[in-house]
């Protein structure tokens, strides 16, 4: 259950709400944690670039830009309905908030899809991480990526679980919003990922 | 309440709609072959724009304290423009 302060912020009309981070502290922790990781790599990969520019933008080339924005659509979608999940809840309708969770968790899942076969392709066309330094970054970027969505489905599927059962509501809103940031981290990363390694050159 | 959650859903509803317009143009350009900083510059700002509204709505992060505002979305514009040093300083 949450505090009671939580539950007063809640309650409260928008505008005369206190500022308030919505999910657990240890959690948005862990957050910041991932985020400065990814953003080391993301870093990493813009100098090691800067040194061979042409080889980098002749292997990006290669990659498929298409899987590469349905990706984009499918993580950005699935956060859109963990958003419409969270509202859903709130608003006292938690069974309407799992079926939002698992369109969520459709499109987890399709990413999972999309980005397996593009793996696939990619090992089929004898690249590996010692192929290139492009493809050494690019493989192991993507790949501590997919790690994250493996794990976020796992959270999005015990907030399904519970949602089902009508555990959250206005007044229990701390483990479906803590799952949501999580998630939502997953989505925001992927966000600079995907420019960086397969558009920008 | 209930109020507030339905314009809560209409601002996140609009937000995933530009979101997605500003993926397709990031494909666009990627698809077009255009290369450069001032195009990599161009691509790191949209990037930017689509993590800020990712941040501050989604993650609710605009009803947060000060102090996480300026963590997530200072981490965002630090992250961002690194990136884009490392382009700029390619130019020989």
């Amino acid at each position: 259950m949450d505090s009671t302060a939580a539950i007063a912020a809640r309650t409260a009309p928008h505008s005369h709400q206190p500022a308030r981070l919505a999910g657990d502290l240890a959690v948005w922790f862990f957050i910041l944690a991932e985020l400065l990781a990814f953003g080391v790599f993301f870093i990493a990969y813009a100098f090691a670039r800067a040194h061979n520019p042409e080889l980098f933008a002749a292997e990006q080339m290669a990659l498929n830009r298409n899987t590469g924005a349905i990706n984009t659509v499918l993580l950005l979608t699935a956060s859109y309905f963990v958003v419409c999940a969270v509202h859903a809840a709130e608003a006292g309708r938690s069974p309407v908030g799992a079926r939002w969770l698992l369109a969520a968790l459709a499109c987890a899942g399709s990413f999972v899809a999309v980005k397996s076969a593009e793996y696939a392709a990619a090992f089929s066309a004898g690249i590996s991480l010692s192929s290139s330094t492009f493809h050494m970054f690019y493989l192991s970027l993507t790949f501590f990526h997919f790690m994250h969505v493996i794990l976020g489905m796992v959270i999005l599927g015990a907030l399904w679980v519970n949602a089902r059962k009508g555990r959250y509501h206005a007044h229990n809103l701390n483990g479906l919003e803590s799952g949501a940031a999580y998630w939502h981290m997953v989505d925001l990363v992927w966000l600079v990922l995907f420019p960086l390694v397969y558009v920008i050159r | 309440m209930r109020h507030d959650i339905r314009s809560a859903d209409r601002r996140s509803t609009v937000l995933w709609v530009l979101l997605i317009i500003a993926t397709v143009l990031t494909w666009a350009v990627g698809e077009g072959g255009a290369g450069g900083p001032a195009i990599a510059t161009l691509l790191l700002g949209i990037a930017l724009l689509k993590g800020t509204a990712v941040i501050l709505d989604f993650m609710a992060i605009g009803r947060a304290p000060l102090l996480w505002k300026l963590i997530t979305l200072g981490w965002l514009a630090l992250v961002c423009a690194l990136i884009g040093l490392a382009y700029w300083k390619g130019i020989p």
